[in-house]
């Protein structure tokens, strides 16, 4: 069966709501693009999102659907594929879900390594509620609240999640949609707990409390400051700030928690039958 | 015929036994005591039964797990105690919302917060019935014997299936950690309710669009019926609708399917009701107590009766009316600092209702009721 993209996204839900500039359908319209490239059904796609403007993405596709609570997104989704194998489970999340509220169940999928697709797409504040600073908006940076510069430090979430235990991290942007779509193909064909952060933009909050100019000038930085891994590794630690490596950050066999669960199964039915 | 297996065993062992005899297969959670035996029990035997268990980083991740794992048809489940059921509410409200069935054990210990860690009480009533926020209705069944945390485990995992509903366990410490005789029901014995799944084609499929009943069919995870759940205000496709008269409609429906199949949901049991004059109303532990103190009494030749509230929520208002309607008065007897008595004031406010209340971590012994309903008449 031949699959287009349009039969995972639901049409009539289109235009989608999201502001002029916002980031987050470019990666809704890849993800799109790569379920039909890799001709997953429908019905074995199961999405779980949370709250937030991203935690909307769910609506556009026309797949199974968990929209849960802000930051569970992941937890739902441990639920969901630890009874049903056969199914390919995606959490699409924003900053706030998946670093900020739900840090904690971030670092325990990644851990835990369940063969869950994990995508952020990461606009450095809370788009949803006003633009207030999150987990991922960086120090010194205005929002809604932080009016004088965040006090706090940022998480680097990729380090975080290699950090966690996660195989599969990557790290992508709107401006390189192509190389989004691979990633993310990858990361989905991956077996385990699988990460891509897609640097993105809200040029709605974010973008003018920063000054950033609009969605097209914030593109462009945030293309200025990608750049491959071995090329930020040869950067002096000095320069390194600003800019951050893209691509595949991390690639690592592991053994996903449904396979390891297998293997519990077995050793609990032979232990049973012997008692 | 298979013979009914008789075991000496816990509440929460009882409670783990019916759930896997209604077929559940999938528990997560996280430790706390006094639940804990019923985690230990779920991961030695769900693998046994290829089902499985998942210890989650927190409770607010362990109902969620369980109610994605409820989306995929599997029947699932959850225990906790007060600090973690305090975490559960915020999901609690999502399997509401999102009508996905499933069943929490919260056994009850001593609060506010980690408070007497951990000593009995039967303060959680209130939060089991309103602890996540919004107007909702919820279930609530309450054991108080090893035979009825088996029995209404069983009965949970129906009504819950049936409602397209969560349903709670409100346990609590005596009873969980307590040993006694329970009879095993034989397989086929007791009837086993599935949640009603969509007959129609895929294309005409909506997740929320309810039946005569009012409760959707529930397709799962991987079928061809898209399911999609949602933790909004939905229309019956299951995307966020903030039209006024969508929003009450739901609302109203998801609170009726509960509120107005009472009579079916609600259970209570009656001693020596024939005559009673005052009847002693409670649950779980305390039901215990007060039926020793009732034999005592009747000893003496006192015509006291006793319900035991089986169900809490939603609560067995018709049933305690009609049981009591030839009593002069109710004494209603509970560990915590009067949350029963004022439902059963609600229910019955032309009877003359009497408290006794006790909120110090220690169970309720018979000859306090004793002396409560000496001291009331
Ligand atoms: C428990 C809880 N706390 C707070 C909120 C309010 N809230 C809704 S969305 C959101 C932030 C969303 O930010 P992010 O996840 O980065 O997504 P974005 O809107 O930027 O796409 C917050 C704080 C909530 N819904 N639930
Ligand atoms: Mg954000």
């Amino acid at each position: 069966m031949i699959v287009a993209v349009t039969d995972y996204l639901r049409q009539d839900k289109l235009p989608h709501l999201w502001c002029g500039g916002c980031s987050h359908g470019v990666v809704v319209g890849a993800v799109a693009r790569v379920l039909a490239g890799l001709g997953i059904p429908v019905d074995k796609t199961v999405i779980t999102t949370g709250i937030g403007c991203f935690g909307k993405a769910d609506d556009y596709f026309a797949t199974h659907a968990l929209h849960g609570t802000h930051g569970r997104a992941l937890a739902f989704a441990s639920g969901v594929k630890a009874v049903s194998d056969d199914l390919t489970v995606l959490a699409l999340m924003g900053d706030g879900d998946a670093a900020t509220i739900g840090g904690n169940h971030l670092i325990h999928a990644a851990r835990r390594n369940m063969d869950i697709t994990a995508i952020v797409s990461n606009n450095n504040n809370y788009g949803m509620t006003g633009g207030q600073y999150s987990a991922t908006t960086p120090s010194g940076k205005k929002t809604s609240t932080s009016r004088y510069g965040n006090p706090e430090t940022d998480f680097d979430l990729c380090s975080l999640v290699v950090g966690a235990g996660g195989g599969f991290v990557a790290r992508t942007t709107p401006f390189h949609v192509r190389a989004m779509e691979k990633l993310i193909a990858e990361a989905i064909s991956y077996r385990g707990f699988s990460f891509v952060e897609v640097v993105s933009c809200c040029p709605t909050y974010y973008g003018r409390y920063n000054r950033e100019g609009g969605a097209v000038a914030m593109v462009a930085s945030i293309k200025e400051r990608a750049m491959s891994k071995e090329k930020f590794n040869l950067l002096p630690l000095e320069a390194k700030p600003g800019y951050f490596p893209m691509g595949k950050l991390h690639l690592e066999e592991k053994i996903d928690f449904n396979t390891r669960y297998r293997e519990v199964q077995q050793k609990a039915q032979d232990s049973h039958r012997e008692s | 015929m298979v013979q009914s297996e008789v075991k000496f065993i816990s509440g929460n062992e009882a409670c783990a036994e019916g759930a896997f005899y209604a077929q559940a297969r999938f528990y997560a959670g996280y430790p706390i005591t006094p639940s804990s035996e019923i985690a230990q029990i779920a991961s030695e035997r769900l693998p046994t039964l290829g089902g499985c268990y998942v210890q989650m980083e927190d409770e607010i991740a362990s109902i969620a797990a369980i109610i994605g794992a409820s989306c995929c048809g599997v029947k699932s489940f959850t225990a906790t105690s007060g600090p973690g059921f305090s975490l559960m509410q915020e999901n609690l409200g999502v399997a509401i919302m999102g009508e996905v069935p499933c069943v929490i054990i919260n056994v009850q210990r001593s609060g506010p917060s980690t408070g007497l860690a951990t000593s009995p009480a039967q303060a959680d009533i209130m939060q089991c019935r309103w602890g996540t926020h919004g107007d909702h209705a919820i279930i609530a069944l309450t054991p108080s014997s090893v035979q009825e945390c088996y029995e209404l485990t069983i009965r949970a995992f129906n009504l819950s299936e049936k409602y397209r509903s969560p349903v709670v366990i409100l346990s609590d410490k005596t009873v969980a950690q307590m040993r006694e005789k329970v009879i095993l029901f034989t397989p086929g014995e007791v009837e086993l309710l599935e949640r009603k799944k969509p007959t129609g084609s895929p294309g005409e499929y909506l997740s929320f669009r309810p039946d005569d009943d009012g409760i959707p069919p529930m397709a799962s995870f991987g079928d061809p019926h898209l399911l999609r759940i949602t933790s909004s205000t939905h229309n019956e496709q299951g995307f966020t609708d903030d039209d006024p008269s969508n929003a009450f409609t739901l609302i109203r429906r998801l609170y009726d399917k509960i509120e107005d199949n009472a009579d079916d949901i609600t259970q209570i049991k009656t001693y020596f009701m024939e005559d009673a004059e005052t009847t002693f109303i409670t649950f779980g532990i305390t039901a215990r107590a007060a039926l020793n103190a009732v034999h005592k009494l009747r000893e003496e030749g006192n015509k006291v009766g006793l319900i035991n509230l089986l169900t809490m929520w939603p609560f067995p208002a018709c049933k305690i009316k009609e049981a009591v309607a030839n009593c002069r008065s109710l004494l209603v007897p509970e560990m915590n600092l009067g949350q029963l008595v004022r439902e059963v004031e609600r229910a019955c406010c032309a009877k003359e209702v009497h408290s006794y209340t006790k909120s110090n971590g220690k169970n309720i012994f018979p000859g306090e009721i004793i002396q409560a309903w000496r001291d009331s008449l």
